[in-house]
């Protein structure tokens, strides 16, 4: 069998993919969701986005990044500055500043007066810093578990540096209470529908973005890095360089997420950010196939789904649940749910390998 | 075009006081199928590793003009120095042209990288007919029989470019047949390369070896082709003193007899 | 003069509340490549341990010091339940034992609230812990000087058990080359069962001593567990030493930038300074050099 149709094929699955996720997300979604739940899905839709980021970096990458929560509240902080100074108006303070600081706008908020440094940086600031880290780490050959703790004591102080900052940051409260966002109005309805479509088509171009990395040389790339890093070495390529481009863009992802789940939560705080959500946005990727493209970002809303309907009314019960999960989906479907299909597959498929082993000598 | 060369001298390398390498000095050149031999632990390995950039030496590592250690082991495999390692080490979740196709691309652009691979490579297309895996082309690496995987690597190192190949038991744990194959395999790439083929298995030595160099202890023994190392006194002491294979016996009793 | 001493003094004593908290991971995970964010709730058992035998016996000081065994007894049992059933499985995926405690973790924290409730409780020190100690220079905390001892006393004891018993062999055997201590005829797996409840064990009584500092939640472990990792993985693995060294480098090193800057920025700064130490070193303070290319 040739590969064309083969490679043919795989693309239509997942065009269908997207044509569906796309129907799901901007048509039906909007048509059956009460203003609320539409409202609702537009947060799991935000994990989503940190989701396809981790998939990214640890399912292809072999990056186990315990600190996403950190690029996502680098985002996400960054917008809340943008929009509290936006709703004190020009020269304004915002209210917490007056209840808790010096009543003066700290010289390092001023800058996100302007909505274009604001859009830049919930980028560009998320990225900067997994650079930085990444180029660091990646280049000394700290991997593995030692990156994982790294990336893990990275969200532990950044969190603990957030609630230390009361007058400056909101501390532990965070920052809340937007009124409008880019000018519109929080409260009417229809911004807030708007704000669910932003996210939804942020996710399919984050999944584009993402897909088209995984068909591409530096696709294959990356998955060598993640099984034989040394290997790749000598074949003349420096895997820091190929690790650190995977997780600048999962930082990215993440921070664009944090952005989008300011204006539609309407709260960012250090518990959205410490080690626990950090941790918390990789069951929905283990759940749903770490080296799949759509299963982090169905996981990932599956989960957050899941949360909401049963912690709220059984919290005992999520949490024993939400380890068990853990549990199970690590230790015995390392794949997620996406190998189910594929391991019956592949055991039927196992068998003939030998017998065809013998052909193909060196011509 | 001038013929290229590989110039040890005076290589050492240490661990922690332990010299594995001590001070050696050898020159490869081109089309000189050369075997490294020697007992376990004589530093064979080691060598290799401190030529491709992996343990930290001192001494001269020159690849015709170009001094090669404190050099990075990414940038010393651009300079066209490949090897392969006593344990397979291709990428099993890829398919063998991936496998390849990497290999290949060590000197592509962000743009290239970023997209999809349109069509094969003529440089991976001719690795696939040269090491027999053309009909496997769309397999996972993983898959792949033993020796194969050992061929693959050899064709990774043919569309890296590699001018000297550096080979950690090539044959080790291969069949009659497969070790003829990789023989003559290797007899055809290293026409116009420079191959160090490190190996334990003597009689695929003295079929293919041009000539050999013998490792003790860290130190070179002895060098020249196959019938005068095996000639060496040396040598046989060595080899006599590590494992009693039968051929050595039978050298004991030769001497003995004299 | 004093200020330095104090200072001095909060960073050993912080250290040695690390140094309890990483001792323990430093053999499983330093050794068996094992991460277990449940460690993290064994410390948690073994401070709950104290308060239910505070619960039955009502002098303070016995029951601290039946408690120190039990709570070693308690951490040591359910790390190697937890190796039994889910880590012996999965040695071949370090990554994934991670996510795997972590999941544990999680169960145990809600088993404690539920069991326990929500809210702190608290254990009484003796009366001999509550105290300050005049030191000549300085007055410091009893108790801080009673773990300071306890942290000392359970590396030396660790210490002398790994290199004195057979057992203590058998392990250091293992972690220089598992395959080659299984062809001589060492029980690998025993081997492991045994270095994860010493492992877990330290834990509990880690656990013990920080009922001395403070009072005690459920998640009383996820405090300790980040930091007691950053130990482990600055100290370098393979040996005990580098944790001790690193234990009490961050320790000092926490207190003096706390008393130079906030304690928030401190944390970030210790961080900082972390990350930089690897560039220079990657494998930590000291490491097992090894062949392989891993």
């Amino acid at each position: 069998m040739s590969a064309i149709p083969a490679r043919l094929k795989g693309n239509t699955g997942v065009l269908l993919g997207f044509v569906v996720g796309a129907l799901a997300l901007l048509v039906l979604a909007p048509a059956v969701l009460s203003d609320f739940r539409l409202s609702l899905l537009g947060r799991f839709v935000c994990y989503a986005i940190v989701a396809v980021g981790i998939g990214l970096a640890w399912g292809r990458g072999g990056m186990l990044t315990l600190g996403q929560g950190v690029f996502f509240g680098l985002g996400a902080y960054v917008m809340a500055m943008h929009m509290k100074l936006d709703d004190a108006g020009p020269g304004g303070v915002p209210d917490f500043m007056q209840l808790y600081g010096s009543g003066e706008v700290p010289g390092w908020w001023e800058p996100f007066r302007s909505p274009v440094v604001t859009l830049v940086s919930v980028i560009a600031i998320p990225a900067l810093v997994a650079l930085v880290l990444g180029t660091a780490i990646f280049r000394r050959r700290v991997r593995g578990a030692y990156f994982a703790i790294l990336s893990q004591a990275l969200a532990a102080a950044f969190a603990i540096l957030l609630i230390g900052q009361q007058a400056t940051i909101g501390g532990t409260n965070g920052l809340n209470g937007f009124r409008s966002f880019f000018g519109f109005n929080l409260f009417d309805p229809v911004n807030k529908r708007m704000l669910f479509y932003l996210a939804a088509v942020t996710l399919l171009v984050v999944l584009l973005i993402v897909w088209q990395l995984y068909r591409s040389r530096y696709g294959e790339l990356l998955v060598a890095v993640r099984d034989q890093e040394e290997r790749v070495r000598f074949l003349g390529y420096d895997p820091a360089t190929v690790k650190t481009v995977a997780y600048v863009l999962a930082a990215a992802m993440a921070g664009v997420a944090g952005a989008l789940f300011v204006p539609i939560v309407g709260i960012i705080s250090p518990a959205n950010v410490g080690v626990v959500p950090s941790i918390a946005f990789l069951i929905g990727v283990a759940i749903g196939g770490r080296t799949t493209l759509f299963g982090p970002a169905l996981g990932a809303i599956a989960v957050a789904w899941a949360q909401t309907t049963f912690s709220e009314s059984f919290p005992s019960f999520w949490t024993y649940f939400q380890g068990a999960l853990f549990v199970f989906v690590v230790a015995f479907l390392p794949g997620g749910l996406a190998s189910v299909g594929g391991l019956l597959r592949r055991r039927k498929a196992i068998e003939p390998a030998p017998v065809v082993a013998k052909e193909g000598a060196p011509a | 075009m001038n013929a290229d060369y590989l110039e040890l001298s005076d290589v050492r390398v240490s661990f922690d006081g332990f010299l594995a390498v001590d001070g050696v000095s050898m020159t490869v050149l081109q089309g000189d199928l050369r075997f490294l031999i020697g007992p376990n632990g004589a530093g064979k390995t080691t060598l290799v590793d401190a030529i491709t950039g992996l343990a930290p030496a001192t001494g001269s590592v020159r690849f015709g003009r170009t001094e090669l250690l404190g050099r990075k082991v990414h940038r010393i495999a651009r300079l066209g120095i490949g090897r392969t390692f006593q344990t397979a080490s291709v990428f099993e979740e890829l398919t063998v042209l991936q496998n390849l196709d990497i290999a290949a691309g060590a000197g592509r652009g962000p743009l290239t990288l970023l997209r999809a691979r349109s069509a094969v490579p003529d440089a991976v297309a001719e690795a696939l007919e040269t090491v027999g895996l053309s009909a496997r082309r769309d397999e996972k690496a993983g898959v792949l029989a033993h020796g194969q995987k050992q061929w693959l690597e050899i064709g990774m190192l043919l569309v890296q470019n590699s001018r000297v190949l550096l080979l950690d038991e090539p044959v080790a744990g291969m069949s009659g047949e497969e070790r003829e194959q990789t023989g003559e395999l290797l007899r055809r790439v290293g026409a116009e390369r420079t191959v160090v083929v490190v190996e334990h298995d003597m009689d695929f030595m003295r079929t293919f070896a041009d000539s050999v160099t013998v490792l003790h202890a860290g130190k070179v023994l002895s060098e020249g082709t196959v019938a005068q190392v095996q000639a060496d006194e040396g040598v046989q002491e060595v080899y006599l003193g590590e494992a009693a294979t039968r051929k050595a016996l039978a050298a004991v009793a030769e001497q003995e007899g004299e | 003069m004093e200020a330095l001493v104090n200072q001095l003094f909060a960073g050993l004593s912080l250290g040695s509340v690390l140094l309890l908290a990483a001792l323990g991971l430093a053999l499983t995970f330093g050794q068996m490549g094992v991460i277990n964010m449940a460690h993290g709730e064994f410390i948690m058992a073994g401070a709950y341990t104290a308060y239910v035998v505070q619960g039955a016996i009502s002098d303070a000081g016995v029951s601290l010091f039946v408690s120190i065994p039990l709570g070693f007894l308690v951490g040591g049992l359910m790390g190697v339940a937890l190796e039994a059933t889910l880590l012996r499985r999965m040695y071949h995926r370090p990554l994934d034992t991670l996510l795997v405690t972590w999941g544990v973790a999680l169960i145990l924290q809600q088993l404690a609230r539920d069991i326990f409730g929500a809210p702190n409780v608290e254990v009484r020190a003796p009366g001999w812990l509550s105290g300050s100690v005049d030191l000549g220079v300085t007055q410091v905390p009893s108790a801080r000087l009673f773990i300071l001892a306890l942290s000392i006393a359970a590396v030396v004891g660790l210490g002398v058990v790994l290199r004195t018993t057979p057992l203590g062999r058998r392990i250091r055997g293992v972690v220089q080359n598992r395959d080659l201590a299984e062809t001589v005829g060492i029980s690998t797996r025993s081997t492991d069962r045994l270095t994860f409840f010493i492992g877990s064990g330290l834990a509990g009584v880690a656990g013990v001593a920080l009922t001395l500092l403070g009072s005690t939640g459920p998640t009383l472990g996820t405090n300790y567990i980040v930091d007691a990792f950053l130990v482990v993985v600055a100290g370098g693995i393979g040996q005990i030493k580098g944790s001790v060294i690193a234990a009490f480098a961050l320790g000092v090193l926490q207190a003096a930038f706390e008393y130079s800057t906030t304690a928030s920025i401190a944390k970030v700064l210790v961080f900082v300074v972390i990350v930089v130490f690897l560039q220079i070193r990657p494998q930590g303070i000291f490491s097992v050099r090894t062949r392989s290319l891993v």
